[in-house]
């Protein structure tokens, strides 16, 4: 008998004519010891059936359907008694989130967090939980363990964090794990040694593995068999490498069709160069005591140099606080640096707010976050027409009108959608209509500030796609921020590794991935494209 | 939400305030208190047509009067006084001797003494005065309404003149931050510990408080409630990735303020101003109850309770002005419940 079986699990959120089906009819099993992947884009349903699993979920917002049965080891846990739940969760079943800063309890110190598991399901207490939480620290190779019982959430990394909650998760030695995009918040580096670290325990205690991920690349290095979802229905299950090799669902085949491909345009050597910085250096001041004195400086970016031809694609890779973003406002003058800038051959690094203005018509930006990046009381056409007012592109409003329908048709979206506000948008679309705000005004230099990474990957594939069109169409110069090596790979053509403010590797695309010299870019490397941790020392833990 | 409504009064609206409004009409309570409030408000702005002692139209010797817009001289009606008194009985008997008389419902101003009285001032409700009267002989119901216009005209005009101010200071300081904030906040700490109270009782010894002189002293220290929220809001919006691919543009400052980052901080305005509109009203009823506020004579709620104090053995008075300042305050409370929620982009219509 399976240690899990979910039987026609359906899931609905409201009644009446305004239920929606989350999840319908999914069944599957997880033999003891073995991995299972549910993968998915969001809203596919997937992180909704790991939370029926525990009856994690709000109910009686939301209700199973009446032939649905989720047995655990033998015991039906739908309409279970609320004791039997308990002693499952965290008990028997440990979980593991996604945002690892929000899933611990900011004013509980680590001890007390993961003390509250073994007291509540071993009846631990004292000496013996604390000697116990150490040794589950060191489980999960959380280093220098014993000073960091008192820290609290806050004081300790992105990676570190997880690791906590791995760690608590793992406190009463479950016999199964659901681990829900337990990597999405970290970096690739730190998803590397994560992932290795589950794999190590995995094998270890024997536990079943249930990991719900979008990533592909996570599910070939981790899984045996896996679950894929769309709209709440499984529509492919197998085993790993029978199913990346012959894909049947047409779902699946765009899923694995949409991974970032394609290179980077050719590169003509005789292109000016439009954008070029040297020794640019953003230093943010400590202040310290009732004078605010300057005791030291923050170096967000660490005299950085950089050129950008017409045509070219200068890509800027690197952990996350190691300074890509800032490198990015520095150059387009939004923040406050050192060094000399030129646009065009003009230093722009001494100008004021008013002479830069004409220039930012030729220098743009596209951010991260779709959903950060569009004001919400705006409609498109006017989000899109905000720069053409500044510049006094367009002589009236026919021909500001004409130059809105333009710029939507060509980053792909339907001139008539001018008049509907960003909301009705996919997270896809907005980073359309944001493209589209920069691009109306022509621009010459655009700072691509990770535009894929808020995005599903069959859209990231598309956006890439688009991205590279529009580049060839109006000889544009990009430099692309991401921690996405693959989406890189597909765009720049030079590539700049940056790590705590300052440059560690540049050059050429092809030599930086195939050839990396320095032993962090090899260890982000393998990490990033092979999810390898490297035991080097390059990287932080 | 196919079915909203996308114009209001005969103007396209934007689906974000269909919505709101949706909203705010499914707050079934804030809705009906906005109606009353408005008609209340609609029937005491017409105060000289409800309640005066002037009649709406005579007509007299073939020939048709209007006293209400009109100062005539009782030499028209056949006196000697420059202005005429419509409740002198020798007035109105020479009028209807030769025509007719068409008085407002209530046929007292705020200021008119009943000399009629059968009953020492303060009299009890009655047929001819509803609520009674005070004890200077004058109408209550007709004070009421008087009394009711000027406290939500006054509030109105605080709360709108001291929220551009607060407002505007909360932007420039929120937005620019720096030093500019630093001194900013350092100021407001200062003039927040000023006593407003002394300040108006020094005011009264010195000019005689009137409506505006009321407004302007209220005004230089009701701005600074809104200025902490805005600040807030500012302070957390000029980061937004919006703002910053406004400014990346080449967007000016003042536009990106205005367009970009006051709706973000209108939200959390319009929550705090039921509260200011309030203590503007509670402000001026508690100086009017003081002896400090408007000049004596002048119709205010806060001076009818002062008499409802001071005549216990008359408890209309009191009773009176409590509930008409409870519906009062509890209705602009429940509109601005009511608009708060509407604007709570978590709140769904259901």
């Amino acid at each position: 008998m399976a240690l899990l079986e979910v039987r026609d699990l359906t899931v609905t959120f409201g009644e009446g004519e305004k239920a929606v089906a989350a999840v319908q009819g999914v069944s599957f099993a997880l033999e003891r010891g073995e991995t299972l992947a549910i993968v998915g884009e969001s809203g596919s349903g997937k992180s909704v059936t790991a939370l029926s699993i525990l009856q994690l979920l709000p109910y009686p917002v939301a209700a199973h359907g009446k032939a649905s049965s989720i047995r655990f080891d033998g015991q039906e846990l739908i309409g279970a008694a609320p004791s039997v739940l308990q002693q499952v969760r965290g008990g028997r079943i440990g979980m593991v989130f996604q945002e690892p800063m929000t899933s611990l309890n900011p004013l509980h110190t680590v001890a007390r967090q993961i003390g509250e598991t073994l007291l509540l399901h071993k009846g631990l207490a004292g000496a013996a939980a604390r000697a116990r939480t150490l040794e589950l620290l060191a489980l999960v190779g959380l280093q220098d363990a014993a000073n960091r019982l008192d820290a609290y959430p806050h004081q300790l990394s992105g990676g570190q964090r997880q690791r906590v909650m791995i760690a608590m998760a793992l406190a009463t030695e479950p016999d199964m794990l659901i681990a829900d995009e337990p990597t999405t918040a970290v970096d690739v580096t730190i998803q590397a040694q994560l992932l290795k670290l589950l794999r190590d325990l995995q094998a270890r205690f024997g536990m079943a593995l249930l990991l719900i991920t979008h990533d592909l690349g996570i599910v070939r290095n981790m899984a045996r068999r896996v679950l894929v979802m769309t709209r709440g229905e499984v529509v492919e299950e197998g085993p790993v490498e029978e199913v990346f090799r012959r894909p049947r669902h047409p779902y699946t085949q765009r899923l694995l069709a949409a991974e970032p491909k394609g290179d980077p345009l050719p590169p003509s050597p005789q292109a000016p160069e439009v954008m070029r910085a040297d020794a640019v250096k953003v230093w943010f001041p400590i202040r310290r005591g009732v004078m605010r004195r300057t005791v030291g400086h923050i170096k967000a970016v660490d005299g950085v140099s950089v050129a950008v031809r017409e045509g070219h694609t200068v890509g800027v890779v690197g952990e996350s606080g190691s300074g890509k973003t800032t490198l990015g406002l520095a150059l387009l003058r939004l923040t406050r640096s050192e060094g000399r800038i030129a646009f065009l051959g003009r230093p722009i690094d001494g100008l004021g707010w008013r002479e830069l203005r004409p220039l930012r018509r030729a220098m743009q930006i596209v951010f991260q976050d779709p959903y950060g990046s569009l004001s919400p009381r705006m409609s498109v056409a006017d989000i899109v027409a905000e720069g053409l007012g500044v510049h006094r592109l367009a002589r009236d409003r026919a021909e500001s009108r004409r130059m809105i329908e333009a710029a939507l048709t060509e980053v792909g979206l339907d001139p008539a959608s001018a008049g509907r506000y960003p909301h009705e948008f996919s997270g896809g679309q907005r980073q359309r209509i944001a493209i589209a705000r920069a691009l109306i005004l022509k621009p010459s230099f655009v700072v691509l500030d990770e535009p894929t990474s808020a995005l599903d990957m069959s859209v990231q594939a598309q956006i890439v796609d688009l991205l590279r069109d529009l580049q060839s169409r109006h000889r544009l110069a990009y430099l692309f921020i991401s921690h996405d090596l693959k989406v890189v790979r597909a765009l720049a053509d030079e590539v700049l590794v940056m790590r705590d403010g300052k440059v560690v590797e540049s050059g050429p695309s092809a030599q930086i991935f195939d050839a990396p010299r320095e032993d962090y870019t090899k260890a982000l490397m393998a990490a990033a494209l092979r999810l390898e941790a490297v035991d080097t020392g390059a990287v932080r833990s | 939400m196919a079915a909203a409504r996308t114009t209001l009064l005969g103007r396209p609206i934007s689906p974000l305030t269909a919505r709101r409004l949706a909203s705010f009409r499914a707050n079934r309570r804030g809705f009906w208190s906005l109606w009353i409030f408005l008609a209340l408000f609609g029937v005491s702005l017409a105060a000289e047509i409800v309640a005066n002692d002037r009649p709406l139209l005579v007509r007299y010797e073939g020939a048709f009067y209007y006293p209400v817009l009109v100062d005539y001289p009782e030499a028209t009606f056949g006196g000697f006084l420059p202005t005429t008194d419509y409740r002198d009985p020798n007035v109105r008997s020479e009028i209807e001797a030769k025509g007719w008389i068409l008085w407002p419902l209530i046929p007292y101003s705020y200021d008119t003494i009943n000399f009629d009285l059968k009953v020492p001032a303060p009299a009890p409700p009655s047929g001819e005065n509803w609520l009674g009267t005070d004890d200077q002989g004058r109408d209550v119901v007709a004070r009421l309404i008087y009394g009711f216009r000027i406290s939500v005209l006054f509030g109105l005009t605080l709360t709108l003149l001291s929220s551009v101010v607060g407002i505007a200071a909360g932007a420039v300081q929120g937005y620019f931050g720096g030093l500019l904030d630093l001194l900013f906040q350092r100021f407001i700490e200062i003039w927040s510990g000023l006593p407003v109270l002394y300040l108006l009782i020094i005011l009264a010894s010195i000019v005689e408080p009137n409506f505006w002189w009321l407004l302007s002293l209220m005004l230089l220290f009701s701005w600074m409630s809104l200025v902490g929220v805005v600040r807030a809001e500012f302070l957390r919006a000029r980061n937004f990735d919006y703002v910053r691919a406004a400014r990346a543009l080449g967007v000016g400052d003042t536009t990106i303020m205005v367009r970009h980052v006051l709706p973000n901080a209108m939200v959390a305005t319009l929550t705090f101003m039921p509260f200011i509109l309030n203590g503007s009203i509670t402000t001026l009823t508690s100086l009017d109850f003081l002896g400090f506020g408007l000049p004596p004579g002048s119709a205010s709620l806060g001076e009818l309770l002062s008499q409802g104090k001071a005549n216990l053995q008359a408890p209309w008075l009191g009773l009176t002005a409590f509930a008409v300042l409870a519906l009062m305050l509890s209705l602009l409370i429940f509109v601005g419940e009511a608009v708060r929620d509407a604007f709570d982009p978590r709140k769904t219509v259901r």
